[in-house]
């Protein structure tokens, strides 16, 4: 035949997750440089968005000011407090949920009550119980983050390939073994996803806690900035909370990296 | 140690799986279980390895296992079971970190089985680096670890294409003839069945009776590919399973 050679149109393409660094600073970069751009012009008001160079000039007059550290610190050891206890406390009951049809039957229509509640409404419950100091935030906190990690940690847990519990049993491991060796490790991937969630919600109870009542905390300082509309400093705080979201997220997915390396 | 069912039945539900099984897994004999699919097979092999009940009947073992075996009745999977996130010598150590055994021992019993099955290089190697033949040996070295008095293997080769399939099957016969197993072999294939079995017993469709038995007494060594008298007894079984199968296929298609 005579007919012209013509390549072969490629169409597989797509549909695939690939890593690529620094696209996600780029888009950063970009809207940050477009505020920059706008506000200078007047393109965009300064009522309307501060601009980003004011804003980095107010977060380097609160880092030496030393305020930075005086509302950081407390902030990260409510996080990280509150976060620890209901992400272990979710883990475990989860865990039990997953492994216990009587424990499932009894909590699953509990779990599925309160998660819908937003826990900040119960604040003023936990005041009165836990009293007005930290340990109430702690315990909005550590709320919060539980009932999302319980779901996604008995989710993670029924997704366990049944043949590999089915092997464990058949070599005779106890019944510690197949949970700490299979259960656990098989849960892994959805309990770090449920994390991603729980830890991100952490961050806005933190910060919900700390407006309705504490002196010092980000969530203290953006609500002071806010009542007297200092965009300026309301932006730093809303920056630090980003960062924070940021970092929380970059953690796990280091941790995912380095834990879940078996994965195909 | 042997294995004895007695008039073994059972149903899930309405569904009646095994009707009437009486059958005798004698030590040092590798027994084939054939049957068309959804007969009742792996329900049989899951009742021997203790991991369901019967509706009725007995499962008995006769004779104590031997003093150094830690998992009497051991299987090996068609989907070969490997936790991934375990190296090839994590997989086999799992079963033996139960068992309270001094480092070094447990050490030895490693390197042994990996040798056995010819996998001492990939000791460090995951499961998702591994191709499927030398994941099924993984799983084979790993039943082996644990010394089984009766090894329990549910189609331990159809997940494996045909050339790897060859390979692994003359790893078997050289496992056994260094050192004869006890083995109940579950399959759907009949020259596997005709190459390991010194016992093939057939399973007629749901539910599932044995239709016959046939022994088998050239020694597993000398079996080759393509053997007259092998070709010979697998006509026969595949005369034996034909209708059963082919009903078996209508009646699935009916439900
Ligand atoms: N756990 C179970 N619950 C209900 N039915 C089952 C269960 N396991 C197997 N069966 C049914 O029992 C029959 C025999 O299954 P199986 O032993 O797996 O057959 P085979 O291994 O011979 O293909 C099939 O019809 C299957 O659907
Ligand atoms: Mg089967």
């Amino acid at each position: 035949m005579s007919d012209p050679a013509q390549p072969v149109s490629f169409r597989g393409g797509g549909f695939v997750a690939q890593r690529r660094r620094g696209v996600g600073l780029a888009v950063f970069v970009v809207l940050l440089l477009l505020a920059e751009w706008g506000t200078r012009t007047g393109f965009i008001s300064q009522l309307t968005l501060p601009r980003p160079s004011d804003v980095l000039a107010t977060f380097g007059e609160l880092y030496q000011s030393g305020l930075l550290f005086k509302h950081l610190i407390p902030s990260l050891t409510r996080l990280i407090v509150g976060a620890a206890i209901g992400a272990s406390l979710g883990i475990a009951l989860g865990v039990f949920i997953g492994l216990f049809s009587l424990v499932r039957a009894g909590l699953v229509p509990l779990i599925a009550a309160i998660f819908p509640i937003p826990k900040i409404a119960l604040l003023p419950l936990f005041v009165i119980w836990f009293g007005i100091d930290e340990a109430s935030k702690y315990a909005l906190i550590a709320f919060g983050t539980f009932t999302p990690t319980v779901v996604a940690t008995y989710a993670a847990v029924d997704n366990v390939d049944r043949t590999l519990i089915r092997m464990g049993q058949s070599f005779g491991l106890s019944w510690r073994s197949i949970v700490g060796k299979i259960v656990l490790p098989g849960a892994m991937p959805g309990i770090l996803s449920g994390l991603r969630i729980s830890l991100t919600i952490a961050i806005i109870l933190l910060v919900a806690a700390e407006m309705l009542g504490a002196e010092y905390g980000i969530g203290a300082y953006i609500l002071q900035a806010g009542s007297l509309y200092d965009l300026e400093r309301l932006f730093a705080g809303v920056v630090i909370l980003s960062v924070l979201g940021v970092l929380v997220s970059g953690v796990i997915g280091i941790i995912e990296r380095r834990v879940l390396r078996w994965r195909v | 140690m042997d294995l004895r069912l007695q008039n073994v039945s059972h149903s899930y539900g309405d569904t009646e799986v095994l009707r009437g099984i009486d059958l005798e897994v004698p030590s040092g004999q590798i027994v084939c279980i054939v049957g068309p699919s959804g007969c009742g097979k792996s329900t049989l092999l899951r009742m021997l390895g203790g991991l369901e009940r019967p509706a009725s009947g007995d499962i008995l073992q006769l004779g104590e296992p031997p003093a150094d075996c830690l998992n009497p009745l051991t299987f090996i999977f068609q989907d070969f079971a490997l936790l991934p996130w375990r190296s090839v010598r994590g997989n086999v150590e799992l079963v033996l970190e139960d068992h309270g055994l001094p480092r070094a021992k447990r050490d030895a019993i490693i390197d042994d089985v990996l040798a056995r099955t010819k996998l001492t290089e990939f000791g460090a190697a995951l499961p998702k680096q591994l191709s499927g033949g030398m994941k099924q040996r993984v799983a084979i070295a790993r039943a082996l670890a644990v010394n089984p008095a009766v090894m329990l293997m549910d189609e331990p080769l159809s997940a494996l294409d045909s050339q790897t399939r060859e390979l692994l099957m003359d790893d078997l016969i050289a496992l056994w003839t260094r050192q004869p197993f006890t083995a109940v072999y579950v399959t759907h294939n009949l020259a596997e069945a005709v190459r390991l079995g010194h016992k093939i017993v057939v399973l007629s469709r749901r539910p599932g009776q044995i239709r016959e038995v046939v022994e088998l007494t050239t020694p597993l060594a000398e079996r080759q590919y393509g053997d007259a008298g092998l070709e010979a007894q697998q006509q026969h079984l595949w005369g034996l399973m034909r209708d059963e199968a082919a009903a078996a296929d209508a009646e699935l298609i009916n439900v």
